[in-house]
Formats: structure tokens, sequence, C-alpha cells
């Protein structure tokens, strides 16, 4: 296992981070806040990755798919809201897993039908296209760089946004304690609407950015759900600072877990056992790792509500 | 509730179990009288998923524990099976011990871990466990991976090959359901089960009066994944084939409907709500290849509008509470 190869790897796992981050994001906003568990936050970037590409096909550049995109998952998102979701608030964990466990079925084969159960590809836009060299015998495409570097900045402004500003402060007031907000005559309707159409926008926006370089396809959503749900468990439910560390955490345990599981493996049995167990062991890393974090901290890293 | 409901609401159980079970062990020989084998493959189907459904009621009607991960123990026990045969190993004195106790062990250990955590945290602990399983199971290279894995033939009894008969078969999976629910409803009317149930009301007053429900809540949770487990086997055993898509978390998701779909806290509810979810399901595809679209939304209308399940329709079933 080479430097290059380690650095290859870091990046890959940092990219996957930073898209986990960005759809664990709103999963962990609006679980914090509105005690709300949605398994359709998946589909979401789903979403954002096929309107992304029917919005190339209208306007035909990046910029504009990315636009209709964002603009689509958010109605789409408030639409899911205001039809179904809002009555589920006040229901059990269960019966809101049902529900949106629906969503899911629809949503995936819906697209199915709209767009063909084969994979499709978004161009990349121009400006990004190509590789640079980022150290001796390394090119790493500029797409990929972009990715990390808009998703630490989205990062950044969520930060000052949830803790800089008053509708921040409100967010975080509602995922400490929701009925004592509502009671100090705050709208945690509009409160909630509001966080909702916000991480919605963020998982779409997620599915955009990956469209270009993973396959869009239907169901891309549910693997990333799961691996959301291990990040916010991780994180700690409702906290976005935990989101973003075990965000990325995830990604980096995972792609270097899958990159070098099986060389490490070699180092203590035959090459064949390797073989055969390197694979197994990394693809249930992460989940190794979450059930530690668990076994010692029940409330994950940066627990936001007490006990 | 008072003694009077519980009685009448037990007797209606009786009564429904008794024209469930009685439907299951004539429907061969009317399915024989008119030469319709699909019938009886589609309710092994039924039957088998019924398994897995009253293991997983057991759990999420009578313990609140929200198991997002339960189609695991159904890819645990068939791949149990399917790796034993593989190498040799058919007899079931041999495999169902295994399959116990493979599946015993995994929920032994996972559900240590996962029963420390509450409410959300417990039902995405549980699905990643079920993932995790489902990811090692796609990457055993030697058993097929994603492929999956063909068994030449299925479970023999003692060198006897009768499983083979259909009919025979049939009615092996008949008396494992039976078995299964009749275990289940002896767990539930237990002091064991009432601590259970006791702790899904309120877990303060049960540790009030000096029970710690933890360990109980643990071993129901390895006897519902033992349970699953033994359906797993024998779905292994009526596809003659096992594959990772078995614990996929859709499955997971699939047997919380059942379970629901037939209404919670009801052990019969399980099986009525798998016998409708697989015809729902078979019915439904029959129309059109899109069945989820149709499904989808019929499953956010049952959760916003359906309370009780499919048991409460029954003649006199109006839950009470």
């Amino acid at each position: 296992m080479s430097a290059t190869l380690f650095a290859v790897q870091t990046l890959n796992g940092l990219q996957l981070g930073i898209l986990l981050f960005l759809i664990a994001a709103g999963l962990t906003l609006v679980f914090g806040v509105m005690d709300f568990i949605n398994l359709a936050h998946g589909v979401q970037y789903m979403l954002g990755a096929y309107l992304a590409v029917a919005g190339y096909a209208i306007t035909g550049t990046f910029w504009g798919a990315m636009l209709i995109a964002l603009i689509g998952a958010l109605v789409v998102g408030l639409l899911l809201e205001a039809l179904i979701f809002r009555h589920l608030y006040d229901r059990d964990h269960l019966d809101q897993v049902l529900a949106t466990f629906g969503v899911i079925l629809f949503l995936n084969e819906a697209v199915k039908v709209i767009w063909g159960a084969a994979p499709l590809t978004l161009p990349m836009p121009d400006l990004l296209s190509g590789s640079i060299e980022i150290m001796d015998g390394l090119l790493y495409p500029v797409y990929r760089i972009a990715l990390i570097v808009t998703g630490l900045a989205v990062a950044a402004l969520l930060y000052v946004l949830v803790s800089k500003t008053r509708a921040g402060m409100l967010v975080r007031a509602g995922a400490t304690n929701a009925p004592m907000v509502s009671a100090l005559g705050v709208d945690i309707r509009r409160l909630f609407m509001l966080v909702f159409g916000f991480g919605t926008m963020l998982a779409g926006f997620a599915g955009i950015l990956a469209a270009p370089i993973l396959v869009v396809e239907p169901g891309m959503g549910d693997n990333l759900l799961i691996l959301a749900f291990v990040v916010i468990v991780i994180g700690g439910i409702g906290s976005i600072r935990g989101a973003f560390l075990a965000a990325l955490i995830v990604g980096l345990v995972d792609t270097l877990g899958r990159g070098f599981a099986t060389d490490i493996a070699k180092l203590l049995l035959s090459p064949s056992a390797a073989n055969d167990v390197g694979p197994a062991i990394a693809s249930m890393l992460i989940y190794i790792l979450m059930a530690g974090v668990l076994f010692f901290r029940p409330t994950g890293l940066f627990p936001v509500r007490g006990g | 509730m008072s003694t009077q409901s519980a009685s009448t609401r037990l007797s209606r159980e009786l009564i429904g179990a008794l024209v469930v079970f009685a439907l299951f062990a004539g429907l061969p020989v009317l399915a024989d009288a008119m030469g319709d084998t699909f019938v009886v493959f589609f309710t092994i189907r039924i039957m088998v998923f019924a398994i897995a459904a009253v293991s997983l009621s057991l759990i999420l009607g009578y313990g609140a524990m929200v198991s997002f991960g339960h189609a695991a123990y159904l890819g645990l026990g068939a791949y149990s099976v399917a790796i034993l045969a593989e190498h040799g190993i058919w007899d079931v004195t041999v495999s169902l011990p295994v399959t116990l106790a493979v599946c015993g062990l995994f929920a032994l250990v996972t559900g240590a871990i996962s029963l420390k955590t509450r409410g959300v945290y417990f039902i995405m602990i549980t699905l990643a466990f079920g993932q995790m399983a489902y990811y090692t199971a796609t990457s055993l290279s030697a058993y097929g991976g994603d492929d999956g894995l063909t068994m030449w033939g299925r479970t023999e009894i003692l060198g006897s090959t009768a499983l083979g008969d259909r009919t025979v078969f049939y009615y092996v999976v008949l008396g494992c359901l039976l078995t299964c629910y009749l275990l289940a409803r002896m767990i539930v009317a237990s002091r064991f089960g009432r601590v259970l149930q006791g702790a899904k009301q309120s877990e303060m007053r049960l540790r009030a009066i000096g029970i710690d429900p933890y360990a109980y809540r643990l071993v129901a949770y390895v006897i519902a994944g033992m349970m699953a487990g033994l359906a797993g086997a024998l779905l292994a055993n009526a596809a003659e084939f096992v594959s990772p898509a078995y614990m996929s978390w859709h499955r997971s998701g699939e047997l919380i409907v059942m379970v629901v779909l037939g209404g919670l806290g009801s052990l019969l509810g399980a099986i009525v709500g798998a016998a409708s979810f697989l015809v729902l399901e078979e019915v439904l595809s029959h129309f059109t290849e899109h069945w989820r679209l149709i499904f989808g939304p019929f499953l956010v209308l049952v959760v916003l509008f359906g309370r009780g399940g499919l048991i409460s329709l029954l003649p006199g079933g109006r839950k009470n509470g």
C-alpha cells in the first residue's frame, strides 16, 4: 500500500463523508427538532439526482440542471410534508417508519416508471472536468475536489446558520425541548416546515453533486440512507456537529477499510483466506464502529437531549 | 382492560386461530382436487413468512421493540442450512440445532448491544445490524456472494428425503407454524410475557417493583431471532436456494408491515397480516409490474387512517383503547 494509493483513498473517503454529511444533516435536524424519523430522506437524494438529469435535458448545462433540481427537490419535499408527514409528527415512531417506508416504495417505483430502470449519467460541468496533480504522480479529478470543497463550505454555512442566527437558535432550542419553544410563542409548525424544506434541499443537493460521479438509478438513495442513519446514530441525533464528524469518520473508515482490509488480513492469514475475509470485514467495519460507540455511549458522541 | 373483555378477546382469538389453521390444513386437499399446484407452493411461502411475522410480533407487539433488522434472521437461518448442505451435511439433526444456535447467538450479541438503546436508536441499530448481515452475505464469495447459493435438494430427516414431497413439506411447515404460534401464545400468557408487556407500558413502574426488564427483553429478542431463523431454514428448503436478498432491509420493512397490517398485539394478526401482504403483492403484481406504485400509497393510508389492523375487522373485534 503506497502513499499515493493511501492519499487517493483518503480523498475518496472524505468525498463519501461529505455526501453522507449533506444527507445526514437534514435527517438529524428533522429528527432532532420534530422527533420524526424520515426513511424517505434517502429518496430525496435520489430525486435530486434524477431531477438534475431531467434539468440537464431541458437546459443543457450543469448549472441550470442544478437550479431546477434544487427547486424540484424542495417542492417535492414540501409537498410530501404537507400531504403526509405533517400528520405523522404526533404518531409513534413505528407509524412514521411504516408510512415513510410506503413513500420510499412509491417513489423508487415512480422513478423507475418515469425514467426507466437503466442507470443514467449526468455530464460534469466543463469548468470542473479534467484532473490536477496534487502530489507526485497523483492525478485527482477536479470535480471530486470541488465536491469536497463545496461540502466543507456547506458545513461551514450550516454551522453559522445554526449557531449564529435567530432561526438557528430556535432550531437548537427545538431540538432540546420543542414543547417549551412552542409554549414561548414560536410557531413551531412553521419552524418544522423551514427545517424540513432545508433538510430536503440538502439531500437533493447531495444527489445532484453525486450524479456526475456515481450512476443515477432507482434505489440509489437506500444504501446511503442507511449509512446516514449510522452517521446520525454515531454523531448523536439532533447534533449537526456530531453528524459532520461522524460522516467524515464513517466515510473514511468505510473507504479505507474497503481499500486495505484485504492487505491487512494478508498480514495475519494466508492469501486465499485473506481474500475471502478481507471484503467481509471491510463491509462490517462501520457497523462494528457504530456498535462500539453505542455500547459505550448509547446516545452517540454528541447527545443533544438529556438521557 | 377488564377480565370480561380479556376473556371474550381470548375466545375470539381462539376461534379465529381454529379457522385459520383449519384453512391451512385443508388447503392441499382442495388444491389437489382442483389440480392447482401453485396455490400449495404459495401457501408454503405464506406460512413461512407467517412464522417470521409471529416472531416479530412477539417482540414488536408485546415488547415494543421495533426491530428493523428482523430479516437478518431469515437470512441467517437460510444460509446456515444452505452452507451446511454445500458441505454435504443435510440432516435435520445437525442443521436445525446449528441454525437455532447461529441465530440465537447473533440475536444474543446484537440484542445485548441494541437493547441498551431506546426508541429510534433501537430502530436504527437493528437496521444497521441487519445491513451488516446482508453485506457479509454478499461478500461470501465462496458461497455465491451476490448471486446466492443453490441447494441441490432439501433437508433430510434421519436420512429420509421425505421433505422432497410437496405435501409432506407443506404439513411440516404448517406444524412448525402451529408450534411457533402456540409457543408464542404460551410466552405471552406467562409471567415472563406479562413482564414484557409491563415494560412496554411503563418501564418505570416495573423498575419500582424491582424488576429490571433488560434481561426479559433480551431473552424475548433471542427467542424471536431463533424463531425467525427457523422460518429462514424453511424458506431455504422451500426455494432450494438462498440469496442475500432474503436479508435486505426492504424485507425487514415488509415484516413490520405484515405485523402492523394484521394488528399489533395479536399473534393471529401476524399470521393474517403475512397472508394478506403476500396475497396483495401477488394480486397487484398480476395487474402491473409496478405494484409498489399502488402498495406504497396503500401503506401510507393504512398508517394514517386504519388503526388496529385487519384483526380488528373480525366480528366483535373492535379494539378497546
